[in-house]
């Protein structure tokens, strides 16, 4: 029989017993495996076991279970919930359980509906594979066999998957589709085993890797508030938790768009369709930073509509983080955005209800904080499996949505817990669109310390400091603001208002950073340390002006408008752009003071003149 | 008798709220609709929730009032809840679950859908961009609405969402375009005024025989309310997306639906969420605000405007926050703005309009729209804040510069939020809006980008404005 390679338990008649939401309850399954996919009813629907008592099978089934009756069969299939790793993954669209929407759509229409199985990978795609090792060749898990050029720029490495080992047979260049075999091993165990280019995981379990490398070179994200004030670390993870309407899903795609890494994973976890609908139409006109291809040719979409069954959702953010670490494998920098976190942490909620677990704090289980740190942990800048020399990293940048935007939740308590950046999003500076809405007093990274040499030697020696001087001067505009509050701004001494002027520049032309505007919208590292220098440098020269020229005069500056500006230069204006504008202001002082310093000699004779003319007269 | 061929079985296990449990009987699902018969003879409907080999359960659309355990019978229909559907329903009036209630027969239908709905999949949806104008400056040129969007009004108790709702409804206009349009009005435990103040406007703007109505009013079954909004969206969809009309969906008490939502989770004595609000209820309120959108290759499309009362005004009550974190941006209405006498009172701090750019800028609106909106955003912050500042430390603490601003602020409410009733188009609300810099240096214009200072500011009248001062 076909089917019975799926496993004996094919055999045993699981009955439905229970219906309730998104869970089915089966009776009559005695081979039940804890994690192992079952199809459910007559059509056959997947879902994935997650309990086992007293001899009924609880099931969370990825498809709607409305039509199902007490009654219909339940099947185990033996396997756990996997994805499927090969050539193809890139610049594809799946659904929490890696059905392939496109081709969804194909056999269904605009809607989904249920029961319709697909390959995550198409099936008869050929693919160019270039063999790198040859017959007689010892290799082990993580090894390269050879390599296929998907469309864009990614070279896809054909690995050994993991745990298998063995001298090469036979090894053949050529076009294969992805369950061709491509090379035999014949393992220790004098055991043949066949290579193809398609390899299974299960989502719940992270590949293994070698040792982790400790976080010393930056995520760079090309948004001067978080590369300068709250960097990430490559392979680490930073949370951005933040009201709705605060801005989680313009950081998350503007760092799909922008940041520095070979691949992205950008799960929409139970957000929004539209959204999607603008990654799925921008992105492919957009060019990739760094290899000039577009950008849908480093991108891999996993969506899970906040419409879309609850349990693929829960499913959704393992099945992103396990293709995550297979490019991960492969020795590249891959960044997974997850919007939102929120939502998978709901749906795991709403699946312990439905099983009526002893809640925890606002309902959710007591085993979520355990969950969140599983998945976060699967985060890393690591050496991978294998003989080669090969780096690899998953950098998380995990949105959440803290109901009534309130911090003190279960969620994004847990995700601060575990993770290294907090960007924190506020909602009153996103009310008055001060974009990105990251509040430079609750957000922190604690890799700042680890991450400083890097910048050291790769912007300026001086990074650390002037990061420290950005501080400081935004630190002391908060106490100056709190007295202005209770006195007003006339009441205060003029360097002070002074250092508001310097520090409102700051806010508005530095930590402001507009996502739509074409240039604004990504910034480099050195247009960054030179931007931060020209205004605080400004911030000096003002202040020293006040000596010469008035706090009005300094007002009326109008070279302020061009440092109100000088963020709208392109990367490449720098460092000439902020030393011109500097050299301006100097001269614009200057002149200024000797302008007053003439007007005052002028007033001088005149009077001088008028008395004396008096006098004649 | 054979009870698969009658489906019908006779008692009941208990009841509880508007929940029933019954015997269990081969072939139930969840989802299918049922009929309970009770000992009189009256007829309600419901619809099962959760199927058990022990039990069955399910809730009732109407009251459980009179109803016992003996002698009730229950009916099985062989399909879930569902909706007839036929372009004729346009001008009819219907009950919260679809029933016709306007003493015409039921239209002649020509396709018939399960109210549920599916999911659109995500690779289908196109883009929203089509600029719709209301005519009300806040929202055209602030929070401007596209078609295709879920924009919701976050109201208070006794703020004018229902005028402001109609005034969109009357006003909204694609320029430049005559099309098939269509409204659909739900109503969901309001009241019989408030319905028919909708009902008149459609009325006496014409659209009447383009709108679908859906009532369930406040007199009616709280319960029905969970089929209103579902209904109407399957409407909507069935208008948009198999007839290629626009549809606009007029929401309203998504408050009210909420409620029902809670009632039934109580009942069903589940864990509740926040504030007794199910936990479901964010991925519930979605698969109702997601019914929303374009699709590829098809001409309808599906706009939403639903209505909620926000609890004490409070934004953060999980109504507002599950919705604001569903749709695409929010219009918030403001009592403050509303005491002063001030139409619309739109707060336009916490609005939002999360598709606005896909429908504004060069060749759709105006080059200058985006930065225009942001500068105003910019200096409207800027005074309300000072605003605050001021009520403490007086007027006389406050330095010029921060005059302006507050000058701005005083401006912006009074004479550019505050248009009343009467309809300004997008050009009228850019021009209105490049005036309120009057006063300002250009180079105070920071998040203008220096063109459009060149081609707009009026620099005309501000020199007449210098001439007359002198
Ligand atoms: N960096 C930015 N630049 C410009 N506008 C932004 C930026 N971030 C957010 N916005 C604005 O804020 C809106 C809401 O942002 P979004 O990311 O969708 O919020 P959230 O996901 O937190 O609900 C966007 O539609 C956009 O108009
Ligand atoms: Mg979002």
């Amino acid at each position: 029989m076909n089917s019975a390679h799926r496993g004996s338990s094919m055999d045993t008649d699981g009955r439905i017993s229970r219906i309730s939401g998104s869970t089915v309850e089966a009776v009559g399954l005695p081979g039940a495996r804890m994690y192992d996919v079952a199809r459910v009813g007559h059509i056959g629907i997947m879902g994935e076991i997650i309990r086992i008592e007293k001899g009924v099978t609880t099931v969370q089934v990825y498809e709607d279970t409305s039509g199902l009756s007490v009654g219909e069969p339940v099947l185990c299939t033996g396997q756990p919930l996997g994805v499927e790793l090969g050539p193809g993954l890139i610049g594809s669209v799946f659904d929490g359980i890696q059905r392939p929407l496109g081709a969804l759509r194909e056999l269904e229409g605009d809607f989904i509906l249920r029961g319709t199985d697909v390959c995550s990978l198409d099936r008869s795609a050929l693919w160019e594979f270039e063999p790198a090792a040859a017959e007689g060749d010892r290799v082990e898990g993580g090894d390269t066999i050879g390599i296929v050029r998907e469309g864009g720029k990614i070279l896809h490495r054909i690995m050994v998957p993991p745990g298998m080992e063995g001298l090469i047979q036979d090894i053949n260049a050529g076009s294969f589709r992805i369950e061709d075999t491509v090379a035999r091993l014949k393992d220790s165990g004098g055991k043949e085993r066949e290579l193809t280019l398609l390899q299974k995981w299960p989502v719940r379990i992270p590949r293994p890797c070698g040792r982790k490398i400790p976080p010393d070179r930056p995520f760079l994200t090309g948004q001067r508030i978080l590369d300068t004030l709250f960097p990430v670390a490559l392979g680490g993870a930073a949370i951005v938790p933040g009201g709705f309407g605060t801005g989680k899903t313009v950081v998350e795609q503007t760092l799909a768009k922008y940041a520095h890494a070979d691949v992205i994973i950008y799960i929409g976890c139970g957000e929004r369709g539209n959204e999607m609908t603008e990654v799925l139409q921008e992105f492919p006109e957009l060019e990739d930073p760094q290899t000039g291809g577009s950008l849908m040719e480093r991108t891999v979409l996993v969506v899970n509509t906040s419409n879309m069954p609850v349990a693929a959702r829960e499913a959704s953010i393992y099945t992103g983080i396990t293709i995550a670490e297979y490019f991960r494998d492969m020795g590249y920098h891959v960044a997974l955005m997850a919007d939102s976190t929120s939502r998978w942490a709901e749906a795991l909620r709403e699946i312990s209800s439905r099983l009526e677990e002893m809640p925890g704090e606002e309902g959710y289980p007591t085993y979520m904080g355990t969950r969140l740190a599983g998945f976060f942990e699967r985060a890393g800048h690591v050496q991978t499996l294998g003989k080669e020399d090969r780096k690899g990293s998953v950098t998380v940048v995990g949105a959440i949505s803290p109901p009534g935007g309130d911090f003190s939740e279960p969620v994004t308590q847990g995700s601060m817990r575990i993770s290294g950046a907090l960007w924190a999003l506020d909602t009153s500076l996103a009310h008055r669109r001060h974009f990105p809405a990251i509040s430079w007093t609750r957000s922190y990274s604690l890799y700042c310390d680890t991450l400083a040499p890097w910048f050291m030697e790769e912007v300026s020696e001086d990074w650390p400091e002037q990061r420290m001087n950005l501080n400081r001067m935004l630190e002391r505009e908060k106490e100056i603001l709190e007295m202005v509050q209770l006195v007003g701004e006339d009441a205060i001494p003029e360097s002070q208002r002074i250092l508001l002027l310097g520090a409102r520049l700051i806010r508005e032309n530095f930590l402001r950073q507009n996502a739509y505007h074409p240039v604004d919208a990504s910034c480099s590292l050195a247009k960054q340390y030179w931007l931060l220098r020209a205004f605080l440098e400004s911030y000096q020269v003002t202040l020293k002006a006040l000596e010469r020229i008035s706090l009005e005069n300094i007002m009326s500056l109008s070279t302020l408008s061009d440092l109100a500006r000088l963020n709208e230069q392109p990367d490449d204006a720098f460092p000439e752009a902020s030393r011109e504008v500097l050299a301006k202001l100097g001269g614009e002082i200057d002149e200024m003071a000797r302008q007053i310093a003439l007007q005052k000699e002028a007033l001088e004779k005149e009077t001088a003149g008028g008395e004396a003319g008096k006098k004649e007269a | 008798m054979d009870p698969l061929l009658t489906r019908r079985s006779r008692g009941l296990m208990g009841i509880s709220g508007p929940l029933v449990e019954i015997p269990p009987f081969p072939g139930t699902f969840p989802g299918q609709m049922v009929e309970l018969t009770t000992g009189e003879g009256s007829v309600r409907s419901g619809q099962i929730l959760e199927v058990a080999r022990d039990k069955t359960t399910a809730q009732l659309f109407e009251t459980t009032q009179g109803i016992d355990t003996d002698s009730s019978w229950v009916r099985y229909l062989p399909r879930t809840a569902s909706l007839r559907l036929s372009r004729e329903m346009l001008g009819r009036t219907f009950s919260g679950s679809g029933i016709p209630i306007d003493n015409m027969p039921p239209p002649i239908p020509e396709s018939e859908k399960e109210i549920l709905g599916s999911p659109i999949n995500p690779v289908a949806r196109d883009k929203p961009s089509d600029f719709i104008q209301t005519g009300i400056s806040a929202i055209d040129l602030l929070n401007t609405l596209v078609r295709g969007q879920k924009l919701p009004i976050f109201s208070g108790s006794g703020l004018p969402s229902n005028e402001l709702a109609v005034q969109i409804v009357r006003q909204a206009t694609v320029v430049g375009e005559e099309s098939d349009f269509a409204i659909i009005f739900a109503a969901m435990g309001i009241t019989h005024r408030d319905a028919s103040f909708f009902i008149e406007a459609f009325e006496s703007s014409g659209a009447l025989s383009r709108t679908v109505v859906f009532l369930n009013l406040a007199s009616d079954p709280t319960i029905e309310r969970i089929l209103t909004p579902r209904m109407a969206l399957t409407t909507a969809e069935f208008l948009a997306f198999e007839r290629g009309m626009h549809v606009l969906v007029v929401l309203t008490d998504m408050s009210n639906y909420c409620e029902a939502l809670r009632e039934i989770g109580n009942a069903r004595e589940e864990i509740p969420g926040r504030r007794g609000y199910p936990g479901y209820m964010y991925t519930d309120l979605a698969g109702n605000f997601e019914r929303a959108g374009r699709i590829r290759g098809e001409p309808g499309s599906i706009t939403q405007i639903p209505i909620l009362t926000m609890p004490d005004d409070d934004i953060t009550h999980p109504i507002a926050d599950l919705t604001g974190y569903i749709t695409e941006g929010q219009i918030v209405l403001s009592r403050e703005l509303h005491r002063k006498g001030i139409f619309p009172p739109i707060d336009v701090l916490p609005s939002l309009s999360r598709l606005m750019n896909l429908g504004i800028g060069e060749g759709k609106t105006r080059a200058d729209h985006r930065n225009l909106a942001d500068q105003i955003y910019a200096f409207y912050a800027r005074g309300r804040d000072l605003r605050r500042m001021e009520a403490v430390v007086g007027e006389d603490a406050m330095t010029s510069e921060d005059k302006k601003y507050l000058g701005f602020a005083r401006e912006f409410e009074d004479s550019y939020l505050n248009q009343g009733q009467k309809g300004r188009s997008l050009a009228q609300s850019m021009d209105l809006a490049w005036d309120l810099f009057k006063g300002f240096p250009p180079a105070a214009l920071t998040r203008i980008d220096r063109r459009w200072i060149q081609s707009y500011f009026p620099v005309e009248e501000e020199k007449e404005t210098e001439g007359s001062q002198k």
